[in-house]
């Protein structure tokens, strides 16, 4: 009983913090790009704009909710459903901080701690391809069609070099679950600088799978029509949207724990250096999409099948060799 | 390749700690010219007498016909301009002005000129039709009623 009221607090507690994270971010994405490009960014509503996450979620509750009349229904609507459970579910792995004792309980600060740990994490990952394509399929449009087909074909590509890449890093620490990954760190050296490789591809991967630049071409604002989400209006579009956010969160969240060390850091307390690293991480991802142009699709595929997938495979079989010569333990 | 994404990344990190070029609009105005030409305005002679006198050079020089004066004759015991006429009713329709200038050029008097404000939208066609209340200046100006100029009136010839 206490251990399930626990759980339930812990998981509304950080599912509003992903949440609010990820609304926030919205709006930090979009001020750091005017800073980027020489203007200011939204600051009308509230100091520094930061009630603009607020004013466009009333926006969105307020639009028409518009199903085409030849979609189908039940996917249509179920597809950002998905979507955003994939998003908020991954980040139920990622642990923020040391585990808290209160009152005699040992509370793990991550949603969930299974022993398949970060294989779990790609199991849900991967889902995240439903929602996209079961969207683009649902609507009844060439465009969305198209543009999940897309993002379907790059999601999978790139998931097979972000596996690879993650099991030199199992391999290396010689555990599956994130903590314990975050221990080893402390003990050694932070993974980016033992597998830097690895570090790459996973950072290249996750870009390719949450559709950001240089790799959104699947959306592509400027340029298609919008891609998988073209059908979609007011909170359906926003639970898409949302959804990107939480997966780059998330990305950022993950990419701390394996190769920034987690939550580990001198003086401030464990939460606080988690968030600032993957605040880091996220600020790169902004940083990238101000400076890359996108990718064409044929030198996105081959990048990821030709470049991405080898160097993977690569690093795998070096890591491999050092962990059996005894280098890496 | 790596290296041009480096001097890329670098290029854009370095715009990151730069001058911000936004004009924060309705609380900053970009400066504009001393040149130009925005709100029409009617000035006053420094005694407050209007310097308008309804000559209609402005309305036959404005391109787009945004100009209608009205002249009518001075009551010489209360005058509103020196000399003889004045303008009774002085519309400009900022709906056709297209702010050549051209009004400010022909005026005699140096009355008619355009200032610098240009914020002039509104929300019905009547309203931008501006009449005197609007385009009198509301102080009068640094110009004097010169000598020997304006010639002696005393009211209406057909009445002596």
């Amino acid at each position: 009983m206490q251990t399930l009221v626990v759980l339930l607090v812990k998981s509304l507690v950080l599912l509003l913090g992903l949440i609010t994270a990820a609304a926030l971010l919205t709006l930090v994405e979009r001020k750091f790009l005017g800073y980027f490009q020489y203007r200011l960014g939204p600051n009308r509503v509230g100091p520094w704009g930061l009630f603009q996450p607020i004013a466009d979620v009333v926006k969105a509750a307020f639009k028409e909710d518009i199903i085409p009349q030849d979609a189908d229904r039940l996917v249509f609507r179920l597809a950002p459903v998905l979507s955003v459970f994939v998003g908020l579910g991954t980040f139920a792995l990622i642990p923020l901080g040391p585990p808290v004792h209160i009152g005699g309980l040992t509370i793990p600060l991550s949603g969930a701690e299974p022993n398949a740990g970060i294989l779990v994490f790609l199991a849900i990952a991967s889902l995240s391809v439903y929602g996209v394509a079961m969207g683009g399929w649902a609507s009844q449009s060439k465009y969305s069609l198209l543009g999940s087909l897309r993002a379907t074909a790059q999601m999978i590509s790139y998931e097979l070099a972000l596996g690879m890449a993650l099991v030199s890093v199992i391999l290396t620490t010689g555990t599956l679950v994130p903590a314990e990954m975050v221990a080893y760190q402390a003990q050694h050296l932070p993974l980016v600088l033992m597998q830097p490789f690895a570090f790459l591809i996973v950072f290249i991967s996750l870009l390719a799978e949450g559709n950001r630049v240089p790799f959104d071409l699947t959306e592509a604002e400027t340029e298609l029509v919008g891609g998988y989400n073209t059908e979609y209006t007011g909170m359906r579009f926003a639970m898409f949207f949302l959804t990107e956010y939480v997966a780059v969160v998330v990305s950022a969240a993950l990419m701390t724990t394996l190769f920034l060390g987690g939550w580990n850091g001198p003086f401030l307390p464990g939460l606080l250096w988690f968030v600032l690293k993957t605040a880091l991480m996220i600020f790169v991802v902004i940083w990238i999409r101000a400076t890359l142009p996108r990718l064409r699709y044929d030198q996105l595929m081959s990048f990821g099948w030709k470049v991405l997938l080898p160097v993977a495979a690569l690093n795998l079989l070096a890591t491999s060799i050092l962990v059996v010569i005894g280098w890496i333990a | 390749m790596i290296r041009e994404l480096a001097k890329g990344l670098g290029a854009t990190f370095k715009v990151l700690f730069r001058k911000r070029e936004t004009i924060s609009y309705p609380e900053h105005k970009k400066p504009r010219s001393a040149r130009f030409r925005g709100r029409h305005e009617l000035r006053l002679y420094s005694d407050g007498t209007e310097m308008c006198i309804g000559c209609e050079l402005c309305q036959v020089a404005c391109p787009a016909n945004a100009i209608t004066v009205y002249p009518a004759e001075n009551d010489p015991k209360n005058p509103h301009s020196p000399g003889e006429r004045y303008a009774y009713r002085y519309e400009v329709n900022m709906l056709r002005c297209i702010f050549c200038g051209l009004c400010e050029e022909a005026c005699p008097t140096d009355c008619l000129h355009l200032t610098q404000e240009f914020e002039l939208a509104n929300f019905s066609r009547d309203s931008l039709i501006y009449g005197k209340d609007r385009l009198l200046a509301k102080g009068p100006s640094e110009f004097t009623i010169p000598k020997n100029v304006y010639p002696e009136f005393e009211g209406r010839k057909a009445e002596k």
